[in-house]
């Protein structure tokens, strides 16, 4: 291996844990001739920000894909609360994915559908998230699907919480700014109450204001409604802002991972340029001779 | 090093149709996954009635105006040549009985179907197109909402029902464009050109105008699903999509118009 990986800690090896909600072990996976992960090894911790950090091209969203089980690796396993996704099928995967919300970099909303119908799309389709499931005795309950006045009023509760006006609820996607596409993004995607949300560069293309309400939004959110973020991110001083935890992606593999403290004292040469570039961070001092030096890609 | 030219002289003879062999088999394949995918979760709860019907609207209802236009003046424009042609042998009165046959068997499912092809099929695989650029297929896949259920499934559908319906419209105004000219510009007798129709057509014929537009109506949606679902490579991508998906629909419209006319008239002796 010419990439030096970061060694996972054998504090606690087993794939259903308290600590970490996912744990992906060795994947693997190859576009054509292209090998874009070359053994990940990656775990997120429950409750906290994660943020997964890399250059461009180097494979942070088709991480993220696998998370979500969009796609399948060559090999290796990922494991959400011990389960592993890689063998399910579409069937067994659309009962993991509930658990997942997701903000894409530009929101991904349905340009044919009016804000008020994004934010309930998830509720119309699977109903109540707090109805349905099993029984003391095992047997199934029936799902409560809402009213079109609760579904309203679900929506403009969602709206108030992200500090969205009303009168965005009858206007289209295509109406929107950046910063509001984000935000109706992201109540979509707290609408199913999910114990996971996946953050697609969520700063990407915003003003440094926008960018620092974003940041707030994230911290916000995954306090309030203890979730565990996981986020892909080339900002910096966005990453060092929010990140309980930060995993560096080179070279098709994870070469860092910890608290951002850590992350600051990592003696990997291009983790530290990629850091320091953006000028909006300081690595900690280290010597020239003990710098890690990947091979470059 | 003779030997390495015919090699690479062969190469060149050969490798292109080889290629493109090749991608026809690929496309065939991927369209037959797209169709097995389809059967496999139209018969899946939930059952999504409002985007069924949305769909019928858009590829039936709002097709209503251009294939009635259209029929119109493909019956008018048949009955025109026709009955100049026949006049030649003094046989006029067999306009009506002609153009609704041709109509019946073979003019109503082809035009219908390459009318909705070019208007709700490249409409189709625009917007699907549009939708995986822009990550809203792989949204509705993260809210565990399954996007060839959601997507795919209603839409094709809609076209196996929609297009036969049109198909059978088009017959109607067809033959009361055939009707005008020929009775009215052509001086056909009115009950002579009602009568050898009626002589003329059967029910056999209806039946396989409307098989075929079922075939038809299944295969242009499943095409322009299938375009629109894979479409990579942003705008550009998106026009490939639609230009692919309208030139693959005509073409397979027409050669599969074919072998169906062959297999119909083989199975009812008249092949032959």
């Amino acid at each position: 291996m010419a990439v030096s990986k970061w060694q996972i800690p054998d504090d606690d090896p087993q794939p259903k844990n308290d600590r970490y909600h996912i744990r992906v072990r060795g994947i693997h996976k190859t576009f054509g001739p292209h090998a874009v992960l070359r053994g990940i090894d990656l775990d997120v911790e429950r409750g906290k920000i994660n943020v997964i950090i890399g250059g461009s091209g180097q494979g942070k969203s088709v991480i993220m894909k696998h998370l979500m089980g969009l796609l399948k690796p060559d090999q290796g396993h990922i494991y959400c609360d011990g389960e592993d996704l890689v063998p399910l099928d579409e069937f067994a995967l659309n009962r993991v994915r509930k658990k997942f919300g997701m903000l894409f970099q530009y929101a991904a909303l349905f340009d044919s559908l009016t804000v008020e119908e994004n934010i309930v799309f998830p509720l119309v389709e699977h109903g109540d998230p707090e109805s349905g499931g099993m029984d003391a005795r095992g047997k199934t309950l029936k799902r409560r699907f809402f009213s079109r006045a609760e579904l309203s009023r679900i929506a403009q509760e969602q709206l108030d919480k992200l500090a969205l006006p009303q009168v965005l609820l009858r206007k289209f996607p295509s109406e929107l700014s950046g910063g509001q596409r984000k935000r109706v993004g992201l109540a979509r995607a707290l609408v199913m109450k999910p114990q996971i949300l996946l953050y697609d560069e969520p700063t990407t293309g915003l003003d440094p204001v926008s960018t620092k309400n974003v940041d707030d939004m994230i911290r916000d959110v995954s306090r309030e409604h203890a979730v565990t973020s996981v986020i892909i991110s080339h900002d910096m001083a966005s990453t060092f802002r929010i990140g309980d935890r930060i995993s560096a992606l080179y070279g098709g593999v994870i070469i860092e991972s910890g608290s951002a403290e850590e992350i600051r004292r990592s003696r990997h040469k291009w983790l530290r340029e990629f850091v320091e570039t953006s000028g909006a961070v300081q690595m900690m001092p280290c010597d020239e001779k003990d710098l890690i030096v990947d091979e470059a890609i | 090093m003779w030997l390495l030219r015919l090699a690479a002289f062969l190469d060149r003879i050969w490798l292109p149709p080889l290629r493109l062999l090749r991608g026809v088999v690929e496309a065939l394949g991927q369209h037959m996954l797209l169709l097995f995918s389809v059967f496999r979760w139209a018969v899946r709860p939930p059952f999504r009635l409002a985007v069924l019907l949305d769909a019928m609207v858009f590829i039936g209802f709002e097709s209503l105006p251009i294939v009635l236009l259209i029929s119109l003046f493909v019956g008018a424009v048949f009955a025109l040549q026709l009955s100049s042609a026949l006049r030649t042998f003094q046989a006029q009165a067999f306009t009506g009985a002609t153009v609704g046959l041709a109509l019946a068997r073979e003019l109503s499912p082809v035009f219908t179907s390459i009318v909705v092809a070019a208007r709700a099929g490249a409409g189709m695989a625009t917007e699907l197109g549009s939708m995986r650029i822009t990550e809203q297929i792989d949204a509705l896949a993260t809210m565990a909402v399954n996007p060839v259920q959601y997507l795919v499934v209603p839409r094709v559908l809609a076209g196996t029902i929609m297009v036969p319906l049109l198909a059978m419209l088009f017959n109607c105004v067809g033959i009361l464009g055939a009707y005008v000219v020929a009775v009215g510009v052509q001086n056909v007798d009115r009950g002579v050109f009602i009568e050898k129709a009626q002589w003329l057509l059967d029910p056999n014929d209806i039946t396989q105008g409307l098989v075929k537009s079922v075939v038809f109506g299944c295969v242009l949606t499943l095409i322009a699903c299938q375009q629109g679902y894979h479409a990579t490579g942003g705008a550009k991508g998106v026009g490939i999509a639609t230009t692919r998906s309208v030139v693959g629909s005509f073409v397979t419209i027409l050669v599969l118009d074919y072998f169906l006319t062959d297999l119909w008239l083989t199975a009812s002796g008249k092949n032959g």
